[in-house]
């Protein structure tokens, strides 16, 4: 095999991997409500799951200090102060995984205080582990095919 | 190509004013972080000696320093200063060279890096609270730059730097994977070199400070880039060279003391990825709650992934394959591979801290110590993460740029000639697990 050909098709492999389609099972959007207890330095809980499509309602309570709740990729945010609630309410049209972290400065570990939200199945990572393999598999053909 | 052709560039190196116009920069800034920490607000992310040390410094040393020029915050890092200036007696060069203090070497027993590891490691247990607390940062920036003066004073040379500095160490380990070098020019050159001034010291200059004899450097690792050697080489023997990435790690270590750094490195990025931007707040009670039960479990905890884990599993996947030889040279010389795919590690693990926290340098800018200032109208500069849709795709990239890498770097230290095949595996698994964490 020529050293062009490999490369093409590890090209190929690549844009695969990157972008072939998952299959995802048709689901019926659905309303789902969330109460997330915010305290120094955790929610709890801290990783939720749901599906794309599904209206998402985030009932934040602070249980000492005034805490917020600001979603990556998303970019949205709630702030509840201490002993209060409060509600964030979004459709979950971007799928894949996205962390949610502390947005008021609560105390030392403030910048560390994130949770996850997980919008169908986080497609990015299994894609990156797809890169990975095929990282390793092009190194063994190419020190050969460089060489012929 | 050598860089030291340039004749300005050159100049620059060997004239000493522009190096110690940046040394006293740095050295104010330094001076500066410490106050701040001591006696600035408590809020991290209000304190300049946090924002400007964990979150602007590191991003520079992390993202662009180490990967690009290696040891080149050394050249210009401030810790040292103090102490080199007062076991010199100068700031400049004086034309006397004799010893000002007590000038000892270091014990031959101490000459390796396990001081430096065990450092390292003693930080990255408190990491937790160094990295949110200005307090505490401003009193380990202090003990660093007191340290460093108490060792000028008993021992020769930088033995702060060499032998016990955390950061260095870091830093030592991954500019082997740097695209710069400083080397000498002509071997036989050396060879008939009489005083060899560039260890030696000599009117013109200091020996190396970094115990380091340029004619037999290899690697990266122990040099300081302080360019003393550019100064007093007679011959002009010394050169700046740009090369290929990573040029270091195509020669295996034979030391466990730098296999073990490999494993630290390697390891810690991980244990930080998880328990710093994961979604475990047990995890982050009890990195952060130092003496208490719940930190003893995750100091030995950690501990234990370093030391047992980590190179437990590496060992057992290289005896899969059979060698003639020993296991303890092969351990050493395949850990060379983990260099680069590490230095990945902690590039995306500092890409996600990094790009979420940046905006609090424009705050600190105008209000470092979270007094209430406004010196450049930035102070209430709101907090938003930068670039959000590029970081998983930035952080994919680096670690699978990191894999191919180490999968390279695997097959060029493979002494024994035998597969490497296990170690691609581990290293595989190692970054995957890490994709997990961070994704
Ligand atoms: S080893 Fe440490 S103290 Fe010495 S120059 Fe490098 S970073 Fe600074
Ligand atoms: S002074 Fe120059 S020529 Fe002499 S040993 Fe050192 S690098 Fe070589
Ligand atoms: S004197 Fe030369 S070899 Fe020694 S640390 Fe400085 S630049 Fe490196
Ligand atoms: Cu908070």
């Amino acid at each position: 095999m020529s050293y062009r050909f490999a490369l093409l098709l590890l090209v190929m492999a690549g844009l695969v991997v990157a972008f072939a389609p998952l299959p995802v099972q048709p689901i019926t959007p659905q309303e789902r409500t969330f109460e997330i207890d915010a305290h120094q330095f955790a929610y709890s809980p801290s990783e939720l799951h749901v599906n794309p499509g599904d209206t998402v309602t985030i009932q934040l309570v602070s249980t000492d200090v005034v805490h917020g709740l600001y979603v990556d990729g998303y970019d949205i945010s709630v702030e509840a102060d201490p002993g209060q609630s409060a509600t964030l309410t979004f459709v979950a049209d971007k799928p894949g995984s996205f962390r949610f972290r502390c947005k008021v400065t609560c105390g030392a570990m403030h910048p560390f205080m994130i949770g996850k939200l997980t919008v169908g199945t986080n497609d990015w990572l299994y894609r990156s582990i797809g890169f990975s393999l095929l990282a390793i598999f092009a190194f063994f053909r190419f020190p050969r095919v460089a060489k012929d | 190509m050598e860089l030291t052709r340039l004749p300005f560039l050159k100049s620059a190196l060997k004239n000493r004013y522009p190096q110690l116009a940046v040394f006293i920069v740095m050295l104010v800034g330094y001076i500066f972080a410490i106050l701040a920490g001591l006696i600035g607000t408590p809020v991290g992310s209000h304190n300049f000696s946090i924002v400007f040390v964990w979150i602007a410094w590191w991003a520079i040393l992390i993202l662009v320093a180490v990967p690009f020029f290696g040891r080149g915050w050394c050249a210009v890092c401030p810790i040292p200063l103090p102490g080199e200036w007062l076991q010199r007696g100068a700031v400049l060069s004086p034309p006397d060279k004799r010893p000002k203090w007590l000038n000892l070497r270091v014990p031959k027993m101490f000459r390796n890096i396990w001081l430096q590891n065990i450092f390292f490691l003693m930080l990255a247990l408190f990491s937790s609270v160094l990295l949110t607390t200005p307090n505490v940062t401003g009193i380990v920036l202090a003990a660093m730059l007191f340290a460093a003066i108490g060792l000028s004073i008993i021992f020769e040379r930088r033995a702060f730097c060499r032998y016990l500095c955390p950061v260095g160490g870091f830093i030592g380990l991954y500019s082997q994977t740097a695209p710069i070098e400083l080397r000498i020019k002509d071997k036989q050159v050396c060879v008939t070199c009489e005083g060899k001034p560039c260890y030696n010291g000599s009117q013109v200059g200091y020996g190396c400070s970094w115990d380091v004899f340029p004619g037999g450097m290899t690697k990266n690792t122990y040099c300081g880039l302080c360019m003393e050697c550019i100064r007093t080489c007679p011959h002009d023997n010394i050169a700046v060279n740009l090369r290929p990435f990573s040029a270091d790690v195509a020669k295996p270590t034979a030391r466990l003391d730098e296999a073990f750094k490999a494993f630290i490195m390697f390891g810690a990025a991980m244990i930080y990825a998880g328990v710093l931007l994961g979604p475990w707040g047990t995890l982050k009670d009890a990195a952060y709650n130092v003496g208490t039960g719940a930190w003893f479990i995750y100091a030995a905890v950690f501990l234990a992934i370093i030391f047992i884990v980590l190179p437990g599993l590496f060992t057992l996947a290289i005896m899969t394959t059979k060698s003639k030889q020993a296991l303890k040279q092969r351990f050493m010389s395949l850990s060379t591979a983990l260099i680069p795919l590490g230095l990945m590690f902690w590039v995306a693990f500092s890409l996600s801290f990094v790009l979420t926290n940046a905006s609090y340098i424009l705050a600190a800018l105008s209000d470092p110590l979270g007094l209430g200032w406004n010196l450049f109208g930035t102070a209430n500069a709101a907090w938003r993460p930068m670039l959000t849709t590029i970081l998983a795709p930035a952080q994919t990239l680096a670690l699978v740029v990191g894999l191919f890498w180490s999968a390279r770097t695997a097959q060029k230290v493979n002494e024994a000639g035998t597969s490497t095949i296990p170690v691609f595996v581990y290293c595989f698994v190692a970054t995957s697990i890490m994709l997990w964490l961070l994704l």
